[in-house]
């Protein structure tokens, strides 16, 4: 699985029936510390993410794994929104308005990010 | 399958239901003589690796397998703990 951050939207009228009521969203895939590398890629959202968050996205016929995905002519399916990245000595904090949403110690988490996340945030 | 040293792990609340209770850790692939190969990924993991240790990942469909019967949506899982390797 690769991380991506949600850069966009696409609109398709003529498309696949089975791929009818599904959301396509183009992502940008990210180092662990939030650095953009590789090419964009387009991807059905199986979790309802959105524009700006951090996702995990699962690639090759494995996409057809996730939630009603099944049968579905795709090869990228976002199956999860990114709270976090603990990564050797510091942590990426990635989806600011995901972890207000999320638990109590997610929150307290908040209080210690370091100057990596700060740099992510921008 | 590839080697590959564990950096770190992924914390995700939001995520498909087949993937909750299952541990996400970000891999850096390795070459035989240790050194980082390509790009960072993250995979499941089905043997309790953690973060420093050295192991092995299978990649795509096949990296569902692990979890049976339940189908996590993955292409990359963890299926070993390497003790040691030797390369001639």
């Amino acid at each position: 699985m690769i991380v991506a951050k949600i850069v966009g939207t696409v609109v398709a009228t003529r498309k696949d029936e089975r791929l009818v009521s599904n959301k396509l969203l183009v992502a940008r895939p990210i180092d662990p510390s939030g650095k953009p590398e590789g090419t964009y890629l387009v991807a059905v959202d199986t979790v309802d993410a959105g524009f700006g968050e951090t996702v995990l996205i699962v690639s090759g016929s494995s996409a057809r794994m996730a939630s009603g995905m099944k049968d579905c002519p795709v090869d990228a399916a976002i199956v999860g929104i990114v709270d976090t990245i603990h990564v050797a000595g510091f942590k990426t904090e990635l989806n600011g308005q995901a972890n207000e949403r999320a638990s109590e110690p997610t929150r307290a988490e908040r209080g210690s990010r370091g100057p990596a996340s700060e740099r992510v945030g921008e | 399958m590839q080697l590959a040293r564990v950096i770190g792990e992924v914390v995700s609340t939001v995520k498909d239901a087949n993937l909750s209770g299952v541990t996400l850790l970000v891999l850096q692939p390795i070459d035989a003589t240790g050194a980082n190969v390509g790009r960072t990924l993250v995979a499941l993991d089905s043997v309790g690796a953690g973060t420093g240790e050295h192991v092995f990942f299978v990649r795509g469909r096949e990296a569902a397998f692990p979890f049976y019967p339940s189908e996590p949506p993955t292409d990359a899982s963890i299926v070993g703990i390497v003790d040691h390797w030797d390369v001639e």
